[in-house]
Parts: C-alpha cells; structure tokens; sequence
C-alpha cells in the first residue's frame, strides 16, 4: 500500500516538474522579473521627474467614483510605471477624499503581458479588510482597474489577484476570474466622460509606444 | 382625435392636478395660477400670486371666503376667526397662531395695495383657528374644505411590449370600477367626492392613447388599435389601493399588429429575442451566509442575515399568494460558494433567480435600492453566444443542440432579467428609498452563469444608520418583499401575453 502510494507520488512529482518549465516558456510574461518594491527602484529611477496621473476616490454621494489628479513619480517603462500609480492610488486618501481601497491593502507584485494585460497582485488585506456589500467592491476594483487603463493607454485590462493567486471575487459579488476593461460608467459625471473619454482622462505615458506597441 | 375629445372633458380639480407641474416651472412669472377650493357646497377658485417661486394668496380673498377678521394694527396683521387670532407681521417669516409660533416659507407683503401670504398659511395659521377641517394640497394647488375624501391619485404607465400595464394608486385608499365604453375607452370611477390627480406623460404606442379626467371622480382611457382585452387586479397597502389595470393585444396577433399598424414598436426593454416563458419555479438567493457575513452595519446588523430573513418572508409569500414553485439557494446560516448558488437554480429548472443583498458604502450618506442585473466585461463579450451542434440521437438521425458557455449562459436573458429588473424598481418606487441610478449594471459573479432572466437586488445600504435600522425591521422587509410579489405577478402576466406559456 505505502509503495503503491509512494510510487504514486514520485509520478506526480515527475509530472509537476516537467510542466514547470513548460509552463515558464508558455506564459513568460505571468511571471514578475523581479520581486516588487512599491517604494522601491522606481523612485530611484524617476530623477524627481513626475507625471500627472488621474485617480480615482469614492463620490461625495458614495455611489460612484470622482477623478482626483495627482503628480506620481515618473518610471521609463510602463510596468514600472503602472506600479507607481497603483502606489499613489493604495495610499491613504487625503481629506475630503475616500479611498474605495481597503486600508492596510498593499501592492505585491504588478506585470503587464505583452497584449496589454495588467496584473496587479495585492496583499490579503484587499480582501480580508473590505468592507463588503457589491456597490463598495465594485468601487474598489474600478479604482484599481481604471486608474491604470486611463493613464497607461497601452493598458487596456486589470486583473486583481490576492496574495498572489487568482480569486472568484474579492467579497462575494464582482468576477474577477479574467482581466476588466476600463469602465468609466462608475464615474460619477459619466455623461461628460462618456462622449470624450480619451480627451478627458487618458495621460500619455511618453514610453508606452516602445514598451507595449 | 379621441385626445382632444377627452381633453375637452377634462374639467375642475383634476385640471389642477394636470396644470401644477406646468405652473411650477412658470414660477415667478405670470400670475395665472389658482388655488381650487373644494366643498360640500361645490368648488371655486382663488387667484395666486406667484413670487419669487412661491404661491401667494390674497388675505382679503381669504377674509371674505372664510369670514375672517383683518386688522393692521400697530405694524402687525391681526386674522381673527371666532375669537381666535394670527398674528403676522409684515417682512417675519414667524407668525402666532393662538399664542404659538409657526413659520412661514416668505414673509407677508403688500403688492398693489393689497396683503398676500404664502399659500401655506392656509394650512399652519388658518386651519389650526378655524373649525372646519383644512386640508391644503400645495403640490396641486388644491384646498379641501371640511371632511370630503379626496384621494391623491397618481398613474404610472408601463410599456411591456405586448401589452401596457397602469397602476393607478389612491391614497388614502378608495375602490374604484373599471368599465369598458364601446370599444375605445375604459372608465375607472373611484369612489369618492373628487380626485385629485397626476397624469403621467407618455408616448401612444397602440395600446393606451391617452389618459385624462371625464368627470371629478372618473379618469378616462383612450384605447388604440393593439386593444383586444383588459385585466385589472385591486388590493391596499398601507395606506394606499392600487389598482394594476393591464391593457392587452390579441396574444397571438400581437407581433402581426406591430407590422400592420405602421407605428413604429416602441419597447420600453431591450428584450433577448427569445419568448416569454412561463414564470412556475423562481430561485431566490439569500446573499452570503455561514463563514461569508457580508457588509455589516455600524450596529452590528449583518447581511447575510437581512438577506436569509427576506428570503424567507419572499418565500412564503410568493408560496402562498402566487402558487409558484420557490427553490431556495440556502435555508440557513450556511457558506455557499456562488458557483453553487447558480447551479442550484439551473439544476431546478428556475424561470427566474431573484438574488437578495444588502449594499455597503465607504460613504455613509448613500442610500436607497438598487437592481442589478449582468454587465459582461468587452474582453469577455461573446460575439455569439449560441451555437448550434448536431449530435446523432439513439434510434438514427440528428439533432441540433445549442451549446451555452457556462460563464456566458446569462448572456442570452439579459433582456428580459432588464425587464424585470425594471419592473422591481418602479413596485419598489415610492415605497422604500431608491440608489440615484437604480437599474444598474455590473459583472456580477451570481448573475453570469443563469441561464434565465436574472437580477441581483440590493435592498439597501447598511453601511447607512438609518437603513441599517430599516433593513433589520420586518416592516420594511415586507415592504420589500409586497413589492417584488407585486413585480413578479406583472412579469409572469407580461410572460403569458407574449404567449409563454409552454417551454
């Protein structure tokens, strides 16, 4: 009995470390270059250039999302700049505005695939300190989803993971099995919004071109 | 032509009832508006005044109407009836009623020579010294004199297609008798001394033509050429009877008549395409549960248990008044996981799910219910959601067979789960609060996989102190739940009059 099992597992073992490597050379891109520091390199980087960038905080009638614009630090590829603005988007909001992120969330890991594809990984506390109820998550992953689709053209969906693993929802209503596209009807002058989105709310990242064509 | 028949037939207070909106928007203009007066010994009117927006009678018209006394006495306005006074004073928005202060919405002031008062010292100076029974209307411009009933009659009109629905709600309640004339026009005559009434404005699509007063206690439908029958259905709510007046077409002819009458289908839904069906098993989903609370109120009020609660009083209700079959997705205080949820109602073979929540906000001052139903994501929007398969069958030969995406199974119902989505929110409307935009839409986990008409509802925000309170109370989950069984009955109606009823 205990051969027959152990011999089960060294053929499990065998499979998982020949799909491995597979797996690498399949989604290349699923995997981060190097381990993230929000705080880190990208400031370093910046030489005290920034950009202006919009994000987003919950409407002064708590059902939608408003557009703050706010300067961020300047990074020269786009996922090093998309990690600066989820930083500036995570921070604690400044009165009068509310932050739709949880406190205590923090950035894990960001990557963006080659088809513009974005993945933020957040810490367990997105999770695990949101308050619930659909209209809150909802706000919570737009702010997320939206602050890089609408700063970074080139970004064109978000997929939020928690501790670094895909999730069904964050608190029990929004999928978030597959990436969100941008989605300004969460915000509340979507009509204004919603004739000239580009015009309003896209900042051109001066490297998106070379990074994400 | 039947509209100027009936508009010429429209005649005292309920004139007021049509004319307020219009009046309120010319507010500070010409003085045309009146204040109808409504008695046992019959009606008349008052002219008013209007400035600065608001409604100003003449305290002499008012003298020598209710026999009062008016004195200007050392700066001050004395209105003495039967030996008790108000006494105003010009440029003060106070006045004293008998020796108790009330305020006033402007200040009296003399135009022309003459004193005018806000309309509304009718009701807070006049009626409390007077002996008779006041009762100021201010929204149309409407004073009841003495103990009449005049019931506040406000019509909704509902376009379903293939048929419109009215519901016409007389506060405080009065029955009413619908009666069809000839073959053009339905009567509904309420039992009461006069109505005072709000019309809705809409576009004719065939059905209802227009709607307008025949006499103080009668309203009149005009019927188009889509009429072939009716259905009207009473019953009182509070304090309140509604009287749900279904105007049909022919339910076989009635997609053949939109082709022949030339006028373009107006429909209120999008709808999917496919046919109605028959409304027998409804799914209802209490929103989280066991390890999964949900949005919790300041208080402590839990979701989970607002949602199994309500779930509960829908089940009986919708049991024992509507005769449908209910399958719940949890009975208890028991994790779910969403996958489940979902499954539980296709596996039953529901019509309809029906997914009960509570609502949270970072914000505590937003309020009100909302409907959701699915929004699927543009990278995930399916080009074409069904598509047919042949597959051999025992015996020989083929058959075609639709394969649905299980995550896109919703995909082909959104139409008809907007419908009722819609449908909830106007039986909801004026009864509990509603968000700003109270049909929405969202990518909803629950919602995709249905593979039926499917809404998420969001009763209210517990994150709010007031609606945590209103959430917790049985009251106002009745409330909740009368007006989803009111909205269930109009889409199983609407569901059979576009011939749903086999599957």
């Amino acid at each position: 009995m205990t051969v027959r099992r152990a011999g089960g597992l060294v053929l499990v073992m065998a499979a998982v470390a020949a799909l491995v490597p597979t797996a690498w050379l399949t989604f290349p891109g699923w995997f981060p270059a190097q381990s993230v520091s929000p705080q880190g390199g990208p400031e370093a980087e910046s030489d005290g250039r920034r950009i202006k960038a919009r994000l987003f905080y919950v409407s002064e009638d708590g059902t939608r999302l408003t557009v703050v614009e706010r300067d961020v630090a300047y990074a020269d590829n786009v996922e090093d700049q998309a990690r600066e603005i989820i930083s500036a988007q995570i921070a604690p909001a400044i009165e009068p505005h509310v932050s739709a992120v949880p406190p205590g969330a923090r950035l894990r890991a960001l990557f963006v695939t080659p088809g513009g594809e974005a993945f933020v990984d957040m810490s367990a506390e997105m999770a695990a300190a949101h308050p619930g109820g659909s209209l809150n998550e909802l706000l919570t992953i737009y702010t997320i989803v939206n602050a890089l689709t609408v700063n970074l053209p080139s970004v064109t969906a978000v997929q939020v993971l928690i501790d670094g693993k895909e999730v069904d929802t964050l608190a029990g209503h929004v999928d978030l099995r597959s990436p969100l596209a941008r989605n300004l009807a969460w915000l509340q002058d979507t009509e204004s919004a919603a004739t000239n989105p580009e015009s309003q709310l896209s900042v051109r990242h001066p490297d998106q071109n070379t990074r994400n064509p | 032509m039947r509209v100027a028949s009936l508009a010429k037939l429209t005649i005292g207070a309920l004139v007021i009832g049509l004319l307020a909106p219009a009046a309120g928007d010319l507010s500070g203009q010409a003085p045309a508006a009146q204040l109808m007066l409504l008695s046992r010994e019959g009606r008349r009117t008052l002219p008013l005044a209007v400035l600065d927006g608001q409604d100003m009678v003449a305290l002499d018209d008012l003298a020598s109407v209710f026999q009062l006394a008016v004195r200007e006495v050392a700066g001050a306005l004395t209105v003495s009836y039967r030996g008790r006074t108000v006494v105003l004073t010009p440029d003060q928005t106070i006045a004293s009623v008998a020796g108790r202060l009330i305020s006033l919405p402007a200040a009296p002031s003399r135009v022309g020579g003459r004193w005018m008062v806000p309309v509304e010292f009718i009701g807070r100076g006049l009626a409390p010294i007077y002996d008779t029974r006041l009762d100021l209307r201010r929204a149309s411009r409407l004073l009841v004199i003495g103990e009449l009933r005049v019931p506040r009659v406000v019509i909704r009109h509902e376009p379903l297609g293939t048929s419109v629905q009215l519901a016409i709600d007389a506060t405080p309640p009065a029955a009413s008798t619908v009666v069809q004339v000839g073959t053009d026009r339905l009567t509904i005559r309420f039992d009461a001394d006069a109505i005072d009434v709000t019309f809705p404005s809409f576009q004719p699509q065939g059905f209802v033509q227009a709607l307008g007063a025949i006499d103080p206690v009668t309203i009149g439908v005009d019927l188009g050429p889509r009429f072939a029958s009716y259905r009207a259905a009473a019953e009182t709510i509070d304090d309140t009877a509604r009287l749900v007046l279904d105007v049909l077409g022919p339910p076989s002819a009635a997609a053949g008549a939109e082709m022949t009458t030339g006028e373009p289908a107006r429909f209120d839904f999008p709808r999917s395409g496919q046919p109605g069906r028959a409304l027998r098993t409804l799914a209802i989903d209490a929103g989280h549960g066991g390890d999964e609370v949900g949005a919790r109120g300041e208080a402590g009020t839990l979701e989970k248990d607002v949602t199994l609660a309500a779930a509960r009083r829908l089940r009986a209700a919708v049991e024992t008044r509507l005769g449908l079959r209910v399958v719940m997705t949890r009975e208890d205080d028991r994790t779910v996981p969403l996958i489940d949820r979902t499954a539980i109602a296709n596996n039953n073979k529901a019509d309809l799910l029906l997914s009960l929540h509570a609502n949270a906000s970072f914000r505590r001052n937003a309020s009100g219910a909302v409907a959701y139903v699915v929004e699927f994501d543009q990278s995930s929007e399916p080009a074409e959601v069904r598509v047919p398969e042949r597959v051999p069958v025992f015996g020989g030969g083929f058959r075609d067979i639709e394969i649905v995406p299980w995550y896109l199974a919703q995909a082909a119902h959104r139409g008809r789960s907007e419908e009722f989505a819609h449908l909830v929110v106007r039986r909801l409307q004026g009864r509990v609060r509603l968000g700003p935009r109270p049909v929405d839409r969202a990518p909803l986990r629950v919602l995709e996989s249905a593979n039926m008409p499917a809404v998420l509802l969001e009763m209210g925000y517990l994150s709010n102190e007031d609606q945590e309170r209103q959430l917790a109370s049985g009251d106002f989950q009745n409330t909740i739940v009368q007006s989803l069984v009111d909205a269930l009955v109009t889409f199983r109606d609407a569901g059979r009059a576009s011939g749903g009823e086999g599957r």
